[in-house]
């Protein structure tokens, strides 16, 4: 055994990491049963696995935020008992949580120097603090302002202190949960290479992702975990990205489904000539026309804010147009308020879930009547009928899949993937015409979108007009039959899906119009 | 007559008792701040300050001992103060219902105290003046300032070293983390229920000193009910104070002036009704609710209890 080396930020390596047999029950569920995973100095091992699997779970074991019902952590050869974060601090273990760990109202210096003892206690000592943040940031190119304030900074910065507290408190292994959830394209790039600088240096990295090309980006090794269990630990680059695909939801994936040709039929959406303004009172979209046939899915792209929420909005009349009209086969529908649209079958699968596509305290069988809660066989004469309720909503459980434990636990309880079934079962069940599906797969893992995905081709072999609105251009080309792409709240050009490609895409999105 | 109250005489006599009348407020709203910056709404601020009072009167009137009678009150506040945070802190009472029971207890609980220990009203021998060396025999401002009783200087000190805690000190720092982003906090080892029992008991403590100002300095009696809201008053300047403390002595200072002009104005018999006098703090304090509502924001994680999720 040699004597282990001191990072290049001062603290020792921990060369290897092991977690055995460990089991976490939560009330009704077993989060991790029986999970293995180590992890050695200088390697990104990914934690790979559904929304849901039992990662972060693992995790929050690891550090000390939940305590495991059984298996033991082992550190250099050693065992060692995590009660609290305090203890996986003391040990070299830092972990960067999903949701940042920041408080906004403080400077980065505070933040990073929160719970920490001063060198000369009682007062603070942030001077001190800022000067080593700098060292720090220096030595992984992170470039940080100490006296910044947290609610300042962009979000790639945001994570970038979080990295830079858990290296300040002495992490010689890394856990990142879901780093780049909230990065875009070209933060995620940037942090990819500080990734590898650190494990260059001798850190041990755990990378929790459900992105499998992340995964394989980043990653020297993989464990895949699918409901609380392990499935494997392989090498990364002994993988496809199909291997790790089955392995992680238990079957093959599509990841382009097959599209049925369908002859589109008559005009169902008719967005004329519409503009509105944007929260701030703005000009967002700008004599806006869109056409959406029956039996179609037209893909709305688009980099972020540029007019997408707007237009849901105003077609499914949550927000005012200033001018133009909307016609739902042929009716014109503009002055309408939401709820005459929506018993028109308008549908809508809005790309905040939790914020508007469900009441976060109502139960799963609650939230599924949302729409229909006024009509019969749910009210009658304006009491609820219960039995209906209940048996609407065990149908519609059965039949989307959906994972409850019952129809009356609370909504907020259920997984990401989980809460955005019970909002595509609320919404294409009630036969719509229409759909409007904003960012209808965000934040979900491969087998809740593989899902939602196959419903919106259902729905379009029906011959519902459907309108979809997606940041992600994959989806947009797996599944649009034609691509309108918004850029500044004006529609770009319209291009048909066999003569869609990324690039000509990517030119409209940033604004360049055909032909100029 | 109304130009008597712009004699230089009743000028100075006005700001002097407005300093003086800031003295309850800045105790208990500097404890509230406190409280309020780790992210608990304490509204028993009131019932805290009447059984503070009512115990720094009878020990002080027992013993004689003034200072023991600051004392008692100091540690009849902290107890107080460790039940609000007990209730608050492991039970995860809402905060201002939970606030609103404290409050009727001090109440209740200081008004049998005085029906069973007193019986009647009685004075007591208060802090007397005194006056600062060299500071005091300034003209005018030594007469406003530096000719108070030791409990107003001391409150007013209270501001700068509030100030200084919670900014410059790793204790400030935890409360303010505490009390946006406890979740943050606890991520770091920062055992958010420590850090909230200290405050609300300090809380408690100041406060405890807040009715022992008006009972053996300021108005040397115990009546029933004798804060009449004052303790609220101190909760809504933490709020106008927008939670700090130089921003809590504005607003004391302003409170207090504003009820030293209508106490002066109906000892010079100006012709305002006296019911409107006494109304003026109050309405005021409707008023800069109203006003800076919108100004400032409050402590994210004020009035929200904190569980680790598992």
């Amino acid at each position: 055994m040699t004597e282990r080396t001191i990072l290049p930020s001062g603290h020792t390596q921990i060369d290897h990491l092991s977690m055995k047999g460990i089991t976490k029950r939560f009330p009704g569920v077993v989060a991790n049963h029986k999970v293995d995973f180590d992890v050695r100095s200088g390697e990104v091992h990914a934690l790979l696995g559904e929304n849901g699997a039992g990662k972060t779970t693992l995790m929050n074991v690891l550090y000390g935020l939940y305590h495991a019902d059984e298996g033991e952590i082992i550190l250099n050869g050693e065992e060692v008992v995590i009660e609290s974060p305090t203890d996986a601090i003391e040990q070299g273990i830092g972990m960067i949580h999903q949701h940042f760990m920041l408080v906004e109202t403080l400077t980065v210096a505070e933040n990073v120097a929160l719970g920490l003892r001063s060198s000369r206690e009682p007062l603070t000592d942030l001077n001190k603090v800022s000067e080593r943040i700098l060292e720090l940031a220096e030595l992984y190119g992170l470039n940080i302002d100490p006296d910044a304030y947290i609610w300042q900074l962009s979000v790639g910065q945001q994570q970038r202190v979080e990295i830079i507290k858990a290296l300040y408190r002495g992490a010689a292994l890394l856990i990142l949960d879901e780093p780049t959830a909230v990065l875009t394209p070209q933060e995620v790039d940037e942090f990819f290479c500080i990734i590898r600088e650190m494990a260059k240096d001798g850190h041990a990295l755990i990378f929790i992702s459900h992105k499998l090309h992340e995964v394989i980006d980043i990653s020297d090794r993989v464990t895949v975990l699918r409901d609380g269990k392990k499935v494997g630990t392989h090498q990364t680059a002994q993988a496809t990205k199909a291997d790790l695909a089955r392995w992680m939801v238990g079957r093959e994936v599509d990841f382009r489904p097959e599209i049925e040709q369908v002859e589109p039929g008559e005009v169902r959406l008719k967005v004329d000539n519409i503009s509105c303004l944007s929260n701030r009172g703005t000009s967002s979209l700008q004599e806006v026309d869109l056409d959406v046939h029956s039996g179609e899915i037209l893909g709305v792209a688009g980099v972020s804010g540029n007019g997408q929420r707007e237009l849901a909005e105003v077609i499914t009349g949550l927000r005012e147009a200033t001018a133009g009209r909307i016609f739902l086969d042929g009716e014109d529908i503009t002055a309408l308020p939401p709820i005459s649209r929506t018993d028109r079958a308008l549908s809508y699968i809005p790309e905040e879930r939790m914020r508007d596509g469900m009441i976060k305290d109502f139960t799963v069988a609650e939230n599924l009547i949302l729409r229909e809660h006024h009509k019969q066989p749910f009210s009658n004469w304006g009491f609820l009928n219960l039995k209906a309720v209940e048996q609407h909503s065990s149908e519609l459980i059965h039949n989307y899949q959906i994972k409850t434990p019952s129809q009356e636990t609370l909504a907020k309880s259920l997984s990401g993937g989980n809460i955005q079934k019970v909002v595509v079962a609320r919404e294409l069940s009630r036969d719509p015409r229409v759909i409007v599906a904003s960012q209808p797969t965000r934040g979900l893992d491969v087998g809740a979108m593989e899902y939602v995905h196959s419903r919106l081709l259902e729905e379009r072999l029906d011959g519902t007009a459907i309108l979809l609105i997606s940041e992600d251009l994959d989806e947009i080309l797996a599944l649009a039959d034609r691509i309108a792409v918004i850029y500044e709240g004006q529609i770009m050009g319209i291009v048909p899906r066999e003569e869609a490609t990324p690039e000509k895409l990517g030119l409209l999105m940033a604004g360049v119009k055909e032909g100029v | 007559m109304i130009s008597d109250l712009f004699s230089m005489t009743v000028l100075v006599g006005i700001l002097a008792s407005g300093i003086r009348l800031a003295t309850p407020y800045l105790y208990a709203a500097i404890g509230e701040t406190f409280g309020q910056r780790s992210g608990v709404l304490n509204l028993g601020v009131e019932g805290q300050m009447l059984l503070g009072a009512f115990t720094a009167f009878y020990v002080a009137i027992q013993t004689g001992n003034l200072w023991l009678g600051v004392l008692s009150a100091m540690i009849v506040g902290a107890v107080m103060g460790l039940a609000m945070a007990f209730v608050t802190v492991n039970l995860q009472a809402v905060q201002g219902i939970s606030g609103i029971g404290f409050y009727l207890f001090g109440l209740g609980l200081s008004d049998l105290l005085f029906q069973r220990v007193l019986g009647t009203v009685e004075t007591v021998k208060g802090f007397p003046k005194f006056n600062l060396p060299v500071l005091s025999d300034l003209p005018i401002v030594g007469e406003i300032f530096f000719q108070q009783n030791i409990l107003v200087y001391i409150s007013f000190a209270l501001v700068p070293l509030a100030w200084f805690v919670l900014n410059k000190t790793t204790l400030g720092l935890k409360i303010r983390a505490v009390g946006e982003n406890p979740e943050a906090a606890d991520s770091l080892g920062v055992s958010v229920a420590r850090i909230r029992y200290l405050t609300i008991i300090l809380g408690g403590t100041l406060s405890g000193i807040a009715g022992a100002s008006l009972s053996i300095a300021l108005l040397n009696v115990f009546q029933q009910n004798m804060t009449s809201g004052l303790g609220f008053i101190a909760v809504a300047l933490v709020y106008f104070g927008a939670w700090r403390p130089f921003g809590v002595l504005g607003g004391a200072l302003l409170f207090s002036l504003v009820n030293s002009l209508q106490l002066w104005v109906q000892v010079l018999g100006i012709p305002i009704p006296s019911d409107i006098a006494v109304m003026m703090p109050y309405i005021l304090t409707i008023l800069v609710l109203v006003i800076s509502v919108s100004r400032v924001r409050a402590p994210s994680a004020l009035t929200k209890p904190f569980k680790r999720e598992e």
